[in-house]
């Protein structure tokens, strides 16, 4: 029966948990078995997107936003005034299986607040996805927090019912973390997440030898890290995230733009909006290390320690490593088009394919999909205007060009507030 | 001016190709049975479905090709967008002239043509299985109804069918007025004269509704304006991904 408080407790529980970005439902191909309700698409699918342009896949929701801890990041920390509920175990299962049925959702993303303790928190959410699993016959997609400082058992129950876990690192330096949540510490935040991993491969291994044996959180583990709260520059983040990607294995690392949630907090810092343009560039540089074979130094060094905010991360890659460029496109192997901005990964494998029937021109290139605008610069094919062929790359020139939204397509016209060192350079 | 005429089905689209090969007719058109009377002056030719002709036609792009390929054609078939018969056509010409299997050279314009339209039509379908919002019937089965731009319903059908196999559905096209119909055991095609269907926002009449609908609907629109983080507001973004057309058939927007 729906009655308002479930109205009230929606409203507040999703509210609380917005915040976490996580909201992927891919990862695990599993068809429907017979009998039950639901199956997994191994690319996910979302199926809304709200007016902030984020993708519904999820319904987010807490188990309960009341909590015992203190971070001075969160919005249910223990010392706000803000509105508190929790739902009950079945409560938040049935609406679960009321929106699948109906198709607005994918699954489930249950998260929560510290209730009395980690085990007890943990326990709860068990029981919910447990009686999702169970009395419903639901066979979709659940993501499902874990709660530092539970016991090993719960985390192997938990994944025996999830798809997906998820323990958020939140800050990228363990000295800030401590700063801004003194209850917490980075042993207690990585211990479970290396617990999952490692019962992730063991399960692989059992599961090599003997297909019963049921399956340990098919979808992988991801995390999450607040971006601008902390001083933290991008290169501590990236290599945290490059780190977990490499050595944790996890599937996906997300960085969520600081919301000041509690502006009240001295310790953080006074932002006019969310460095949101910061986020997107993350973002960028996340897909590199994952898709792109980049490795992190190459994205962020010693001298240029942040993401760039103006270009592209691979755009700064390349105006930094001139003597890589150009790029035969008819002859590079696939992993040097990839590290051409303007080629993405679609665009590199149709060149791949096309280029062994007739040799590729700009237009070909055009009509395939690579970004001529950022491309141009990198790359040579059948033709391509004298200058850049002659002097190869320069990065000054093309960073300028960019800027002034300039297409030079023949000859350069250099414009005339351009710096007098260039002039000198390219009017000789 | 050369018409031929096929009865709308991919079959008869297929078997038409064989045709015009064996009689050696290259036409300048491609219509379906019922644009037929569109057409004045000329006389199309009606080339009737042949199951066995169509599977040779069928068969031999797989065997040139590929089946993803044999897939994306029929995908383009499923536009409905002018032009994209003789697209098909000419990729099929080029395909028996070419010693090479010619689906990834993309210089070739029919190939990159069919390959945006088949990503198009991919999409739509993407869309349908995001988009599709049921409503729980006082029968206790579920119904949805919407128009897609493309005819991407049949492509999808075993997505809802693997999905919600313990519930009986149907999916309706409201613009082609055709849909499918699920028991659980089956899922058939079928058509309805008179559907208690509010053709605005493809809501069901309201007393054809079980009596927790309303809630439910309510719910969602309440779970999905909580959830949006007002700092990062994006109706650009917002408006990409989730095109207007489709809002109004959606609980969230309605």
């Amino acid at each position: 029966m729906i009655t308002e408080k479930i109205f009230e407790k929606l409203k507040i529980l999703a509210d609380s948990a917005k915040y976490d970005v996580s909201c992927a439902s891919s990862g695990t191909e599993r068809p429907n078995k017979p009998g039950m309700i639901g199956n997994a698409s191994a690319w996910g699918i979302c199926h809304s997107f709200s007016e902030d342009g984020r993708c519904i896949s999820l319904m987010k929701v807490m188990q309960s936003n009341n909590c015992i801890y203190d971070c001075a990041y969160c919005v249910n920390r223990r010392s706000n005034d803000h509105p508190r509920a929790s739902f009950t175990p079945q409560e938040v299962s049935d609406l679960t299986i009321g929106f699948y049925r109906r198709n607005y959702i994918e699954g489930l993303f249950l998260s929560s607040g510290v209730l009395r303790n980690p085990d007890y928190t943990m326990e709860q959410m068990i029981s919910t996805v447990k009686d999702l699993r169970m009395r419903h016959s639901y066979n979709g997609y659940i993501h499902m927090k874990v709660i530092p400082g539970c016991s090993r058992e719960l985390i192997l129950e938990a994944g025996s019912w999830a798809d997906r876990l998820s323990v958020n690192m939140e800050i990228a330096s363990e000295e800030n973390l401590k700063f801004l949540a003194p209850e917490k510490n980075y042993e207690g935040i990585l211990k479970p997440i290396r617990m999952i991993t490692d019962r992730i491969s063991e399960n692989r291994e059992d599961r090599r030898k003997c297909r019963k044996v049921n399956k340990f959180t098919p979808a992988g583990q991801s995390t999450q890290l607040i971006v601008g709260a902390t001083p933290e520059n991008d290169r501590t983040i990236l290599s945290l995230a490059g780190k977990l990607y490499s050595h944790r294995k996890l599937k996906r690392v997300y960085y969520s733009g600081y919301i000041p949630v509690n502006d009240y907090d001295r310790r953080l810092p006074v932002l006019s909006s969310p460095p949101l343009q910061r986020e997107h560039r993350l973002y960028q540089a996340d897909w590199l290390l994952r898709f792109y074979g980049f490795s992190v130094d190459e994205i962020v060094n010693e001298q240029h320690p942040d993401l760039d905010l103006v270009f592209d991360p691979k755009m700064n890659y390349a105006l930094r490593n001139p003597e890589l460029f150009p790029v035969d496109v008819n002859r590079a192997d696939y992993q040097m088009l990839l590290k051409v901005p303007g080629i993405g990964v679609h665009s590199a494998n149709l060149i791949v394919s096309s280029r062994r029937y007739s040799r590729l021109n700009s237009d070909h290139l055009k009509k395939i999909g690579v970004v001529m605008k950022r491309a141009q610069y990198f790359i040579t094919c059948n033709e391509l205007g004298p200058l850049r062929k002659v002097t190869g790359l320069d990065p000054e020139l093309v960073r300028h060009l960019m800027l002034s939204g300039q297409k030079p397509s023949g000859a350069i016209q250099l414009p005339l507030y351009q710096p007098a060192e260039l002039y000198d350079k390219y009017l000789k | 001016m050369t018409l031929l005429c096929f009865d709308d089905t991919f079959d008869g689209f297929l078997t038409l190709i064989f045709e015009s090969y064996r009689l050696k007719i290259i036409p300048d058109k491609i219509i379906g049975k019922s644009e037929e009377q569109l057409f004045l002056f000329s006389r199309p030719v009606f080339i009737p479905a042949e199951a066995e002709k169509s599977d040779r036609v069928w068969n031999k792009i797989i065997e040139r090709t590929s089946k993803d390929n044999a897939d994306r054609i029929y995908r383009v078939f499923m536009s409905e967008v002018p032009g994209s018969r003789m697209l098909i056509y000419e990729f099929i010409r080029l395909m028996t002239e070419r010693n090479y299997n010619i689906e990834a050279d993309f210089t070739l314009r029919p190939v990159l043509e069919i390959n945006k339209l088949h990503r198009k039509v991919a999409r739509e379908a993407d869309r349908i299985r995001m988009f599709t919002r049921f409503q729980k019937t006082a029968e206790k089965s579920y119904f949805a109804a919407f128009s897609p731009q493309y005819n991407v319903l049949p492509l999808v059908i075993n997505h809802f069918t693997d999905r919600f196999s313990d519930q009986e559905w149907i999916i309706y096209d409201l613009k082609r007025n055709f849909g499918f119909y699920s028991d659980k055991k089956e899922t058939s095609r079928i058509s309805f004269t008179d559907l208690p269907v509010n053709p605005v926002n493809g809501q069901l009449y309201e007393s054809f509704h079980d009596p927790e609908e309303r809630s439910f609907q309510e719910l969602w629109r309440k779970y999905y304006n909580s959830i949006k983080i007002e700092e990062r507001s994006n109706y650009k973004l917002h408006r990409q991904m989730l095109p207007r057309r489709f809002w109004r058939y959606l609980t969230e927007k309605g």
